[in-house]
């Protein structure tokens, strides 16, 4: 496999006209599966990111958890949190949620992005920030329903996580899956990884009496390439902001799409209108006006 | 007696009035001073270079082409804020400058009810209770500092989002486009009104003064204020002074 065949542009940010190919492969979509269920917070996901990625090892922050640090940062893309959770029947439960871009199939970033080519997504459903085009703007963070670009206030650029779209382009599953020793991650086509997701889920309702668990995989961004299984789907929001419904603000996508390009044309009606009045009514010369001159063949004078 | 002249002339004679200098010829009254015009013309640069960098980035499919011009698309969007707020510092310094002559009246309030009358040439000179400004100068006045608080408000939450979080600046994003595509509109009919549309309006903000056909033809009350010569007499007396010396060359 090569990369010019898995890391086809599916979609451009601010980019005029279609972007190239289609119908090249059997299966495109990729996802990865966390399997919240059995990860045990060993961080070696964290660890092979930062070494894959070349990112330097950060200072860790203690927060009165086993977290990491309080939230990602531009160059730490993966963050297990650690979530204390006491449910309304009194009991208890740690929750070690996988932190990173989820790679929306509606994604409010690249919505949101206003440079030519900054953030793309591939047709197997990597979403990718190229900070060669990107200007800084930091839209992406706010079109962002998981809060997961991060500004670097050295750069100038925001950074987040590639699904590492390097490995995957030669045929590799991302670095975090290699390091997982549970088998808490898994990395496939989305359609297998929806399959193992639905199958965990079965055995999690059954035989372990999670009566709420499902996968957590929100249609309200067309779904994502980044699969949750989760003890108690009905509420993903204990996990540590997981949303329930993830949106784009609507600023980045009726605003932007519909309203930005009608309200140009409005505001250029007035363009239009000044040189029409010019035509029709002319200018209002201080008065009185020198006298017209009599020409022959020409049109009666207007007098103001 | 104190004329009418002498009495706007000191009600105008700030120190910072006296800044620079303006010819006034015979025929021609003084319209705006060196500082108004200095402020002008500073924030009207800000404002096209605010305008183009913005729009570089309001829809990159259509005007990217405007961001090469400031180094890019990074650079563009590093300069833009500092470019409005250019705009906002000297067209703030206007709004003091003129608050006074900005006060809405009745007057205006007849003015914009006339709007077609005046859209269409309709009045030889304009009514005789047009002063300064006319409403229409007002309005567009008025939409400015309006349309400069929010962008000021919208601009710096966008500027950092990181303290206002992604809700106030998805709002901020477009309200500042609102702003922007007002702002749009009103330049081409003030650049329109300025210059084609409006002849000699424009050296009133170049050599600082206007003719007094002008004057009596497009802001009567002004004219009357200070020259002390009632605008529909003054053009009476022009008339009859072209057509003597028109007759005087049909003569020859």
């Amino acid at each position: 496999m090569s990369d010019r065949k898995t890391l086809q542009v599916q979609r451009i940010s601010g980019h005029p006209g279609p972007v190239a190919g289609a119908g090249m492969q059997r299966e495109e979509q990729v996802c990865k599966l966390i399997d919240t269920t059995t990860c045990i917070g060993c961080k070696a996901c964290e660890v092979a990111c930062v070494e894959w990625n070349d990112m330097p090892f950060q200072p860790t922050m203690f927060d009165n958890t086993y977290q990491t640090m309080p939230d990602t940062h531009w160059n730490y893309w993966n963050l297990i949190k650690f979530n204390e959770v006491t449910n309304e029947d009194g009991t208890f439960q740690w929750l070690m949620r996988k932190h990173q871009c989820m790679h929306c199939a509606d994604p409010g970033c690249l919505a949101a992005c206003p440079a030519d080519g900054a953030i793309v997504q591939y047709r197997n459903g990597i979403v990718d920030f190229q900070e060669e085009n990107c200007i800084g703007c930091q839209f992406c963070v706010s079109g962002c329903p998981f809060n997961v670009p991060k500004f670097s206030p050295t750069t100038k650029k925001v950074y987040k996580c590639t699904l590492c779209s390097d490995r995957v382009g030669q045929g590799l599953e991302p670095a975090c899956i290699k390091a997982c020793p549970t088998g808490c991650l898994h990395f496939g086509t989305k359609s297998d990884m929806l399959m193992l997701a639905e199958k965990r889920v079965k055995q999690l309702q059954t035989v372990s009496g999670f009566k709420e668990a499902g996968t957590y995989d929100p249609q309200t961004i067309g779904g994502t390439s980044v699969v949750y299984v989760l003890h108690d789907a009905s509420n993903p929001e204990k996990y540590g902001g997981l949303p329930k419904n993830p949106r784009i603000p609507l600023s980045f996508t009726i605003w932007k799409n519909w309203f930005k390009p009608i309200g140009l044309i409005a505001s250029m009606m007035a363009f239009a209108g000044v040189i029409l009045h010019y035509v029709t009514e002319g200018p209002r010369r201080p008065q009185p006006q020198p006298p017209v001159k009599e020409v022959d063949g020409g049109e009666g004078k207007k007098e103001n | 007696m104190a004329t009418s002249s002498q009495r706007f002339d000191r009600s105008t004679n700030h120190f910072i009035n006296r800044i620079g200098l303006t010819v006034v010829y015979v025929g021609e009254l003084l319209r705006h001073r060196a500082y108004t015009r200095f402020l002008h013309w500073a924030y009207g640069i800000f404002f096209f270079l605010a305008l183009l960098s913005g729009f570089g980035i309001y829809m990159p499919w259509i005007f990217r082409w405007f961001t090469p011009l400031f180094g890019g698309g990074a650079m563009t969007r590093m300069l833009h804020p500092w470019f409005g707020l250019g705009f906002v510092f000297f067209f703030g310094l206007q709004a003091f400058n003129w608050a006074a002559a900005m006060k809405w009246g009745q007057g205006d309030t007849r003015w914009m009810k006339r709007l077609r009358d005046y859209v269409t040439n309709r009045d030889t000179i304009e009514p005789p209770d047009v002063g300064f400004f006319n409403g229409g100068q007002k309005l567009m006045f008025w939409e400015i500092v309006g349309g400069s608080i929010a962008y000021v408000i919208t601009g710096v939450i966008m500027w950092f989002p990181e303290i206002f979080g992604r809700i106030a600046v998805a709002i901020s994003y477009v309200i500042h486009d609102i702003s922007a595509l007002i702002m749009l509109a009103g330049i081409f009919i003030h650049i329109y009104l300025s210059t084609i549309g409006e002849p000699g309006t424009m050296q009133a903000m170049t050599r600082g003064t206007v003719s007094e056909a002008w004057a009596w033809t497009h802001h009567p009350a002004w004219y009357k204020q200070v020259t002390g010569r009632d605008p529909a007499e003054a053009l009476a007396e022009a008339r009859r002074t072209q057509a003597r010396s028109s007759g005087d060359q049909s003569n020859q």
